[in-house]
């Protein structure tokens, strides 16, 4: 039984957590098929964009306590499950986060690992791990505090309360929030738009921007300036800039 | 059917009538009511045979006169806990639940009594009854929800004089000013609200419900917010059961029955 569900249309795919029954609990086996999945697709022409969704009720709630209970700190450190995360982060093509209900611990973690965030109103944030006698482990105290800053990433860690989607979005977690009852739909339709654009582009553009954390600015500079010379190899900047001379719109080729 | 203490709870044809049922002290607030409440409410809100909420207090003389102050007479407590456990709950339940819900007002409605009357989508009031803000007649303030709800039903100044002065607000002023939707007769208010919550149990839920959460927004919102919410808010509307069968209906000529979904 697969515990991740892949569906393609229009340019974009979407990969869906398949553990209703535990509120979507990140466990070993659905983060291996989910890596697996990102990798695959991260290779198919036909796909330019990822959703990545649990559903209605959760996105994700956690990482599987059970699983992970009794290990000693040895076994931790060997078997290093949060490595594995370290691949989503090397996948090209952008992923836009469609959150539902409770996006906790992991879940948390995992729609910051994201690219962009699409919330339903119902969609609730936390990092709860203080409740259960450790902390976040995948990027809930690095990429929250790049995100929301110190005050409010202190706030969340060290109290684990859980914030409303209206609060993710004002402190600049998530781009945007829709009704509950529309928020794949929503973010269907960014996948769909950025889909639509030149894909080099795109993947240097996200590559990028994700640099800004990592370096200072001079470096960050260099690297962005450096992909922009690089896209003029590609047909579809030749392509880009010709329809916006003449005036009329362009017809990428994809490369 | 659920039971509750000190509440009575009665589903008739997806009318669902809540009854404080404490006459002897005025219908007020003691902890178990509370309680029994916000779980009425719960039951309320997870039950898809109710279609429509009517609140009401049990007799003729009350529908509510605030929190019991007998109750922990000459022990210290905690307001702020009393609120954030038994009062918020109740307010934001109700105006988050996505049904209607009539308060009618057979009697006084008083302090959090009052709250919770206002805490409804509409109000039906007895011409009998008498609506108080009277927190500041023993030097407290208005809680669970009238200082937001007030200034919004009547204006600053009549919401200022409401809760400054506690005087009593009849059931002709609070009907002229917007505190209620109807008054009636005492012997027939009944009657009125009943007809009020069968028609809308009998009306498309889902789109009412909708209509609440975008107007509970509203009130928050700039235009141009609005205006792009309603466009999710109408493709779901759109796509509800409701207006596939009130468009049939309308062209086939004939009455619609609408499921609540």
């Amino acid at each position: 039984m697969s515990l991740i569900l892949t569906t393609k249309q229009d340019g974009y795919a979407i990969v869906q957590f398949n553990r209703p029954e535990v509120l979507n609990a990140l466990n070993v086996k659905l983060m291996e098929e989910l890596v697996e999945t990102l990798e695959m697709l991260d290779k198919e022409d036909d796909v330019r964009c990822i959703v990545l969704t649990g559903n209605e009720k959760a996105f994700a709630a956690g990482a599987d306590i059970k699983e992970m209970a009794d290990a000693s700190a040895i076994e931790m450190l060997t078997r290093d499950q949060f490595a594995r995360w370290d691949r989503i982060r090397k996948i090209k093509k952008p992923i836009i986060a469609a959150v539902s209900g409770f996006a906790l611990g992991g879940g948390c973690e995992l729609a910051m690992t994201c690219d962009m965030v699409v919330a339903s109103e119902t969609a609730k944030f936390g990092q709860p791990e203080i409740n259960i006698g450790v902390m976040p482990g995948a990027g809930g105290t690095q990429r929250l505090t790049r995100a929301v800053g110190k005050a409010k990433a202190m706030e969340m860690v060290l109290t684990g309360r859980t914030i409303s989607a209206d609060e993710a979005l004002r402190w600049g977690l998530i781009n945007k929030v829709v009704p509950a009852e529309y928020f794949l739909e929503e973010a269907k339709a960014w996948a769909k738009e950025i889909a639509s654009k030149p894909p080099v582009a795109v993947k240097l553009a996200k590559e990028s921007v994700l640099k800004a954390f990592d370096t200072t600015m001079e470096g960050g500079l260099e690297f962005e300036r450096k992909n922009f010379y690089i896209l003029f190899a590609s047909e579809d900047q030749k392509e880009g800039m010709k329809a916006f001379s003449e005036k009329r719109k362009p017809e990428w080729k994809g490369r | 059917m659920p039971t509750f203490q000190t509440l009575l709870y009665t589903l008739t044809d997806g009318v669902l009538t809540i009854t404080m049922n404490r006459p002897d002290v005025f219908n007020a607030f003691n902890e178990q009511m509370k309680k029994d409440m916000n779980d009425a409410l719960k039951e309320a809100e997870k039950d898809p045979g109710v279609r429509c909420v009517v609140i009401r207090g049990a007799g003729d003389k009350a529908f509510c006169s605030g929190q019991d102050l007998k109750e922990h007479a000459g022990s210290k407590r905690s307001l702020k806990e009393s609120l954030e456990k038994s009062y918020n709950p109740m307010v934001r339940r109700m105006r988050s639940m996505e049904k209607p819900i009539i308060g009618m007002i057979n009697g006084v409605a008083a302090g959090a009594g009052l709250s919770v009357a206002l805490a409804c989508d509409l109000r039906a009031m007895s011409t009998s009854a008498k609506l108080i803000e009277v927190f500041i007649r023993i030097g407290l303030v208005p809680d669970s929800g009238s200082h937001w709800f007030l200034p919004r039903l009547v204006g600053m100044a009549r919401a200022f004089e409401y809760a400054a002065t506690g005087r009593d607000i009849t059931a002709e002023e609070a009907e002229k000013v917007g505190l209620v939707n109807k008054i009636a007769p005492p012997d027939q208010l009944e009657k009125v609200t009943l007809e009020l919550a069968g028609s809308l149990a009998k009306a498309p839920t889902r789109s009412i419900g909708l209509i609440k959460r975008t107007l509970n927004k509203a009130l928050t919102s700039d235009l141009d917010t609005i205006l792009d919410y309603e466009t999710y808010i109408q493709q779901v509307a759109s796509e509800s059961e409701d207006h596939k069968e009130g468009l049939a209906a309308f062209l086939e000529k004939r009455k619609p029955q609408f499921r609540g979904r």
